[in-house]
């Protein structure tokens, strides 16, 4: 053995500049118009007030185009289209409906490159994301719910089912794309019609997608899309000829249009906020559980509702994980989101940097250890936060309690199961949860018990049309995806 | 340590850790969507052929297909500045003095299969016999294989005590230890084993023979280098790690070194800890290099 095969010191592997990769950024030219109106009645046009915003790109902070916001006159309009339209799009045979959707998944599928490129450029999430997870997921649910458009009748044995009406639907910037697909999908395959409000950060991909539904030539009225703040949001909430309201959003949002939808008979689902828990046992398989512990929380920015934010240890291997996952985020790459090797790109908005930076600060004023391991520089334009963990967090510190939507994991400890079970539902939230152990008895045993809607064993963040996903507690209620999905968007009569 | 020390060996020295398969098969993946261009590319591709054990293991081989494989070695690509030599020609025992011979005054190693490759299914006292045969015609490395049937059969003792009666056998030549992944079959018993044959002294640790059909799988490889990462962060030693068998691309090979570079970091990132045991894999590199260097691809039969 050569000399430098030994080191008397604590061994440290290097994970330097050698073979520095060549910047690889995804080119393909994407057309962006200067302008987009509202997306009513099939047609795109300007709000009647005049009012517009602008979209960013966050990596960039370049302006990449002014959308229209909708006043409650638009509201009304795009209301009133859907109305109309909905008689027809009822009776329109199923398997038509079918199609219309199928032929939506198949564009969506043609022009994934545009889609990813567009999302990426508008949320600052990696192109690798959006390109291997976001858009594909997201015509996934269109084929998925085109296939349950003419078998609904067998979704719910020997009840008959009619359609809600009309749908108001509320997304984040966090999946823009993605999520307007979760709501969009199941309603359309119900026969109801929908005006559907993108996030004021991230409006480009579902204007996008306006113009894919022009092309597959779905008739006008039956999706229409209002862009705007959170005061279009409200409006398109509380309109009273809104029969049903879907939101995913902040659980504050939530607690608002619960109150307000209550007594009006509007059906409501609600996929709110998080803060999961993430257990790593003591006999897990270590390595694939620090991989699953970086994918749950440092995905998207860590701009995901069921981020596995709490890491909770056992404590006998707590050293070792805390070693590994520092070495780990040693070779996570940040930065530029359209290079195709960038594994945490920027964070969406300025104000969502202010929230984390805060969050952050009083995470180290509360006494926890804030570790940040990454190396290399982050971009001096654009909002960055590099990817790090806290040490010694108690559960009663705030960053152990509330949600961060950022890339800011806490970690605690614990040493029986029953105590990690008693953690992991210490919380206001029950979105998801993560187990870790290579045992499947103590994984059942702590799966059935922890109050979550998606419990992840031996994996985390894995998604799919044909399951469930929504939350307990303040995390929301309903659920999308699946069989369970299609509830929300059917009313059932015997 | 000899055979006879059964009853407490390095075997006993470590904790048995499991592997998720599909956890373990779907971060190998992500290594693959790494994207390698220009100057990076033509590095990681020059590393591959400074990496390359170059290797002829056929029962037709003759001295002739021998001799023409250390010309190969020592100047893998005509017409084409700074591709160095590979790191070494793996061949059987027979001819070990002739390699030598040919590769004489030259970077290149000389690298024998031994302990009756593939298999091992000779007496002990047979294979380290011709370990020491090869060690004695100037091999200066020597690939042996575990005892399979050994370790299925739960025998960490014996699989453990002949690596290192091996590894004395090869004195100042260095180990390669053969796990023959394919048939240890599952990732619980690939990390076993690279974990018995380090402790027992392996200098590298080796996926397959070549002669199993599965190979080297990116799985596979990334348990190993675990076990490599680790024992390095709890003793401070380096170990090698050496691929072989069913790497025949130039962008895989690409991958192999991107899991390398984030695995085990920049120390690793040369043929001195990292070697791919491969005889197609080097013509399709020095195709790449040609393409980056002269523009168009060359023609499959103007590679020698």
């Amino acid at each position: 053995m050569s000399t430098n095969s030994t080191n008397s010191s604590t061994p440290a592997l290097d994970f330097g500049q050698k073979w520095k990769l060549d910047a690889a950024p995804e080119t393909t030219p994407v057309q962006i118009a200067d302008e987009y109106g509202l997306f009513i009645n099939g047609d795109f046009r300007a709000a009647l007030s005049g009012q517009t915003m602008v979209t960013i790109n966050p990596a960039t902070e370049e302006a990449l185009a002014q959308f229209a916001v909708a006043g409650l006159a638009d509201v009304d309009a795009a209301v009133a289209a859907a109305r109309k339209a909905l008689p027809a799009w009822q009776q329109l045979p199923a398997v038509e409906r079918g199609k219309y959707l199928y032929r939506l998944a198949r564009r969506l599928q043609e022009r994934a490159r545009e889609f990813a490129i567009l999302e990426t450029m508008d949320g600052g999430k990696p192109i690798k994301e959006s390109r291997d997870v976001d858009i594909p997921e997201a015509a996934k649910h269109f084929f998925y719910h085109a296939g349950w458009a003419d078998k609904l009748d067998y979704a719910f044995p020997n009840r008959q089912v009619e359609p809600v009406g009309v749908c108001a639907q509320i997304i984040p910037w966090n999946f823009p794309l993605l999520m307007a697909a979760w709501k969009i999908a199941p309603a359309l395959a119900c026969g109801n019609t929908v005006v559907l409000k993108p996030a004021e950060t991230t409006p480009l991909t579902a204007l996008r997608l306006a113009e894919v539904l022009q092309e597959i030539k779905l008739p006008a009225g039956v999706v229409n899309i209002v862009t705007g703040g959170g005061e279009t949001g409200a409006a398109l909430a509380n309109h009273p000829d809104v029969n049903k309201v879907a939101f995913t959003g902040s659980t504050e949002v939530g607690k608002t249009l619960a109150a307000a939808a209550a007594g009006t008979g509007k059906k409501l689902t609600l996929e709110l906020g998080g803060k999961s828990p993430h257990i790593i046992m003591e006999d897990a398989c270590l390595d694939q559980a620090i991989e699953g512990v970086i994918q749950g929380i440092y995905f998207n920015q860590g701009h995901v509702c069921c981020a596995g934010s709490r890491l909770l240890v056992q404590e006998s291997i707590l050293a070792e994980v805390m070693q590994r996952l520092e070495l780990r985020m040693k070779t996570l790459r940040v930065g530029n989101p359209l290079d195709k090797n960038t594994d945490v790109g920027a964070i969406n908005s300025a104000a969502q940097l202010q929230i984390i930076q805060d969050y952050i600060r009083v995470g180290q004023e509360e006494g926890a250890e804030l570790c940040t391991p990454t190396q290399g520089e982050l971009p001096e334009v654009g909002f960055w936060q590099a990817p790090c963990f806290f040490k010694g967090v108690q559960p009663v510190h705030t960053i152990a309690r509330e949600e961060i939507f950022g890339p800011v994991l806490s970690v605690l400890s614990f040493r029986t199961p029953e105590e990690a079970l008693q953690r992991a539902n210490q919380s206001p939230y029950g979105l998801a949860a993560g187990i870790w152990t290579d045992k499947g008895s103590k994984m059942f045993s702590l799966a059935s018990r922890i109050k979550a809607g998606v419990v992840w064993c031996n994996s985390y963040n894995r998604f799919d049309a044909a399951s469930p996903f929504g939350g307990f507690k303040q995390s929301g209620f309903g659920r999308e995806g699946g069989r369970h999905g299609l509830r929300a968007y059917l009313n059932l009569k015997s | 340590m000899t055979a006879a020390s059964s009853h407490s060996s390095s075997a006993d020295n470590f904790k048995r850790r499991r592997v998720d398969r599909v956890a373990s098969d779907g971060r190998a993946a992500s290594f693959t969507t790494r994207s390698v261009k220009n100057a990076a590319k033509i590095q990681g591709l020059r590393w591959v052929v400074s990496m390359t054990d170059l290797t002829t293991l056929e029962g037709k081989d003759s001295p002739q297909t021998v001799r023409a494989l250390c010309r190969k070695a020592l100047r893998p690509a005509v017409g084409v500045d700074g591709i160095p030599a590979v790191a070494a020609v793996c061949v059987y025992p027979a001819f070990v003095a002739l390699a030598k011979e040919c590769v004489a005054g030259s970077s290149v190693q000389v690298a024998s299969v031994a302990t009756s490759f593939p298999s091992g299914q000779a007496p002990l006292a047979l294979r380290l016999e011709e370990v020491r045969q090869v060690v004695q015609d100037g091999a200066d490395e020597v690939d042996m294989v575990i005892s399979r049937g050994a370790f299925l059969a739960g025998d960490k003792h014996r699989v453990s005590d002949e690596i290192s009666a091996v590894k004395t056998a090869c004195g100042a030549a260095h180990l390669k230890v053969i796990l023959e992944t394919g048939e240890l079959e599952t990732y619980d018993n690939v990390r076993w084993a690279s974990d018995l044959a380090i402790h027992a002294g392996a200098d590298f640790i080796k996926t397959s023979t070549g002669k199993v059909s599965l190979a080297a799988i990116m799985g596979v490889i990334l348990v190993m280098l675990e076990a490599i990462r680790d024992h390095f962060l709890s003793s401070g030693k380096m170990i090698g790690m050496k691929p072989a068998g069913g790497i025949r691309s130039a962008k895989e090979a690409l991958h192999y070194l991107i899991m390398v570079k984030e695995t085990l970091g920049d120390a690793w990132l040369s043929p001195q800890w990292f070697r791919f045991g491969a005889s197609s894999l080097l013509d399709d590199v020095l195709r790449q290099l040609r393409k980056q260097e002269l523009g168009p691809y060359t023609a499959h039969y103007d590679v020698y």
